[in-house]
């Protein structure tokens, strides 16, 4: 066989190594990144069918999301939800999971960390958010923690359990923010009442992006820490790879699974406590914008590494920030954004397929010719 | 003198010549310019390794490929076979390793229907008529009124060769025929089919690893080797040595340590009392009323698969929960926890290590590091991972247990068969063993693999480990094991020291009569 850029001969060890290492990892970025490509080439058509110009499309969106300081802000203000809404998808898909439901702990978080507020009105502001986040942790880690644990005890598929409980969730929120909770004064959009001003989540010094943005890069750098250099983590892997070879190890295959999920829900718990804290000030129907889902768009494009979910988040971020300005400018509809969205998540899919087929990112087929 | 009248031409055995198969997939070329001849009414054996060839050499000769180069001659023509359908309408079919018949349906339904030309409503008493008609002419004697799934499994062999035969084909492929039937049933369908052959009915090409059935029952073999032609002859001539020479080439096989003998005092190592557990299809229940097995010996299990081997397995590995009784190892509870298995050294190999004891997309250092990712360098345990450490503990494993692998980096499922075994057999035998559990350790392995991991296996005894051994395979039993149990219906249902184990007396256990 011939290949000439694939052929190893007469290539130093060190050199060969290092080519190696970079071919082993390249897959996983070259892939998506096409993928990424060509979902926006495909969606350039569907622009210019409908009579626009797809480079006047780019150059909004580049503009919308990255152009100037103040469109950037507003990217990374989008960003913050979607780092911690896609570590719900990515932590339990490394246990071989697809959870879809993290707009159900997004929501329940939300409303959890606005009832702590109530609860404990008046309390010092630093002791307020950090019971807020912990209930909304908790509130989403319940969620998400029982997805594993019927997946794991009855056997119940977590994807489709996941996708109805978020539906449970969110009646169970406008169940609360019309009835037990609602603040009679919010009139036209049922509220729990507003929280104490000391609660606040404000900016971050310099920004005008609340402190989630930091929030959720340091989740997703703990999300790896744990998954890549910690004990719990290379079991998680290891369950994740073949469930029968953990089982054979003596691993605690039930309490992993349980884990990382409840673990992924209080991610996404945390983000719904920081849209109420940081974002609207009380818990109301906005609180199901479709961060989780998202999210999901957000975990496959980074191959559900969390340290690739903070570019890919960001980089999303910006697509929706730009939809407004598209909006204004070409005339477009306000969905146009979520088509694009859809596009690139179908060729995210379809890219699946292509691993292991190619030569180039496979230095075992290398040796062989020699 | 009386001529009798001329069979009809689709009653006689047919004759099958391929000349120069080669198939290419891409670049790999996985026939290279192979020749077999199979003359009307012989018995010819096709041998080789795993990925010798052979398989793709038949499915060449099926229609399901098309070869890249190579001619068939069917009866001394030249034919072309470009689909199964085409296979069919010359009197060729193939009997697969497992069984394609519906479980659910009776013998003469599954025959009837497998027609190419069922009509759209079926007139059953004609059909039956034809059917008793049809038996008539055939030596296997067999109920066809019960479900399939009633069946013995030499019965369900013999119904799979009867439906080849019911649609008209009188040159038969027989992958592995008997790797799911006891040594009793192997023996009478093999002999009919032989008898068959003999009676210019039918020819028959059966791939096969056992020696002693191609012995006793093929003509002739051809013998394949990394998709090359590697050497043929007449039965007769050859012995199993040299069988095995044409097979393996000139690679050095590794030998068994010389078996020390069982000290009378050497004490138990596994002790299961009283263990009742229902088997996968919830409907029967595995009960092991008593089992020991004493340090320093090998007990073997031998069963047909579906006795409850695999769930007694499972229930040994902590992956099936138990109803009752209770498993001991050095006199301890043992519930299979990761903590009991380091502080008992019980460690388990399950079978087909890529499916059952690997994760395929991790890498061949991490694969190997499974059983001691959580230890320190001094045996505590740790929280954080130190891949420098696994990946230096890997590649001593890997030089110590000849390991092939382009990199310690690959993924493990890039590895051979062989190689992924010799990574698990590194992985598990490393360090103090005292409980070995395995399970058909040499499964779909070639030659030198499996004569190396036997005699890992054989040295692990020898160094003073209990071994529990379960397998499929009557042969690697009766080498390897100091005493061998027979499981049938979920029970141990016999027990002989191997210096009295007989063939006969087993097989008729594992078949059920006792």
């Amino acid at each position: 066989m011939t290949d000439i850029a694939a052929s190893p001969v007469l290539r130093s060890p060190a050199a060969s190594a290092a080519l190696e290492w970079i071919a082993r990892r390249a897959e996983g970025f070259v892939i998506p990144v096409g993928a990424l490509i060509v979902g926006m080439a495909l969606f350039s058509m569907f622009i210019a069918l409908l009579g626009k110009s797809p480079l006047q499309l780019y150059d909004l969106m580049w503009r919308g999301g990255f152009g100037s300081w103040f469109s950037i802000q507003n990217t990374l203000s989008r960003a913050a939800p979607l780092l911690l809404a896609a570590l719900c998808v990515a932590l339990p898909a490394r246990l071989g999971l697809v959870v879809i439901g993290g707009e159900g702990a997004i929501v329940l978080g939300g409303v959890a960390a606005a009832a702590m507020a109530v609860a404990i009105s008046g309390a010092p502001s630093a002791v307020g958010i950090v019971l807020m986040a912990l209930a909304g942790m908790l509130a989403g880690g319940i969620w998400i923690g029982a997805v594993g644990a019927l997946r794991h005890y009855r056997a119940v598929n977590e994807t489709i359990s996941s996708l109805l409980m978020a539906y449970i969730a969110i009646a169970l929120m406008n169940h609360l923010v019309e009835g037990p909770l609602r603040d009679p004064a919010s009139l036209n959009k049922p509220s729990t009442p507003l929280i104490d001003p000391a609660f606040v989540v404000g900016p971050i010094p310099g920004m005008d992006v609340h402190w989630g943005l930091v929030v959720g890069i340091v989740a997703c750098v703990m999300s790896w820490v744990l998954i890549e250099k910690t004990r719990w983590g290379f079991a998680a892997r290891i369950a994740g790879g073949n469930v029968r070879a953990a089982q054979v190890q003596g691993l605690a295959v039930g309490p992993l699974i349980v884990g990382f999920c409840a673990l992924a829900g209080a991610f996404a718990g945390l983000a719904g406590m920081l849209e109420v804290a940081a974002v609207q000030g009380n818990a109301n129907g906005s609180l199901a914008a479709g961060y989780g889902y998202s999210g999901i768009l957000v975990a496959f494009l980074a191959r559900h590494n969390p340290l690739a979910i903070i570019p890919v988040a960001i980089l999303l971020g910006g697509i929706e920030a730009s939809g407004g300005l598209l909006q204004r400018r070409m005339d477009l509809p306000d969905a146009t954004v979520q088509v694009l969205q859809g596009m690139i998540f179908i060729v995210i899919l379809f890219s699946e397929t292509l691993y292991g087929r190619f030569r180039m990112f496979n230095p075992d087929l290398w040796k062989r010719d020699v | 003198m009386i001529i009798p009248p001329p069979a009809p031409p689709s009653d006689k055995a047919v004759g099958v010549e391929a000349t120069g198969m080669t198939m290419r997939f891409g670049g790999f070329t996985a026939l290279d310019h192979v020749s077999v001849k199979v003359p009307a009414g012989s018995f010819h054996a096709l041998l080789g390794e795993n990925g010798a060839g052979k398989s793709t050499l038949v499915k060449c000769m099926m229609g399901f490929y098309h070869p890249t180069e190579g001619q068939i001659m069917v009866d001394g023509r030249e034919v072309a076979i470009d689909s199964p359908k085409d296979a069919s309408s010359l009197g060729l079919g193939m009997v697969y390793q497992h069984f394609t018949l519906v479980a659910s349906l009776t013998g003469a339904e599954n025959l009837v229907i497998s027609r190419q030309d069922v009509p759209p409503i079926i007139d059953w008493a004609k059909e039956r008529k034809g059917l008793a008609a049809f038996m008539e002419r055939m030596p296997f004697k067999l109920p066809l009124d019960v479900p399939v799934g009633e069946l013995a499994a030499g019965e369900k062999q013999k119904l799979e060769i009867v439906k080849q035969l019911y649609l008209g084909r009188h040159f038969l492929v027989l992958d592995e025929p008997t790797s799911v039937l006891t040594p009793g049933e192997a023996q009478e369908v093999l002999g009919l089919v032989r008898g068959m052959t003999r009676a210019g009915d039918l020819t028959v090409l059966m791939i096969s690893h056992k020696f002693h059935e191609v012995t006793a029952f093929a003509d002739d073999i051809t013998v394949l080797r990394k998709g090359k032609f590697a050497g043929s002859g007449k039965v007769a001539e050859l012995d199993h040595k040299a069988m095995a020479a044409m097979m393996i080439g000139d690679q050095p096989i590794a030998a068994l340590d010389s078996r020390t003998g069982v000290p009378a005092d050497a004490r138990p190592i596994l002790t299961v009392r009283a263990l009742r557990a229902p088997d996968r299809s919830g409907l029967k229940k595995i009960s092991v009323d008593g089992l020991d097995v004493k340090s320093g010996e090998i007990v073997g299990i031998a069963g047909i698969s579906g006795n409850g081997q695999k769930e007694f397995l499972e229930v040994l590995a902590g992956q099936r929960a138990r109803d009752a009784g209770e498993v001991m190892v050095k006199g301890a509870p043992y519930g299979a926890s990761r903590a009991e298995a380091r502080t008992l050294n019980v460690r388990f190999i399950p079978e087909e290590p890529l499916r059952n004891a690997c994760a395929p997309k991790m890498t061949v250092a991490e694969n190997m590091a499974f059983r001691t990712f959580d230890l320190s360098a001094t045996g505590k345990p740790v929280s954080w991972v130190n891949m420098g450490a696994i990946r230096a503990y890997a590649a001593r494993l890997v030089e110590q247990f000849k390991v092939k692998t382009a990199s310690l980096s690959s993924p493990i499922a890039a590895l051979s068969g062989g190689n992924v075994q010799r990574a698990v057999l590194a992985r598990e035998l490393t360090g103090d063993v005292d409980l070995l559990i395995v399970s058909n350790p040499c499964f779909g392995l070639d030659f030198s693999a499996v004569a190396e991991i036997r005699a890992r296996i054989m040295k692990a005894r020898n160094a003073g480990a209990a071994v529990l051994l379960m397998s499929e395979d009557l042969d690697e039993l009766l080498e390897l094991s100091d005493r061998i149990l027979v499981m049938s219906d979920g029970a141990l249902v016999y027990e002989t020291p191997i210096a009295t184990a007989s063939v006969q007396t087993i097989g008729e256990h594992m078949a059920g009569h006792h």
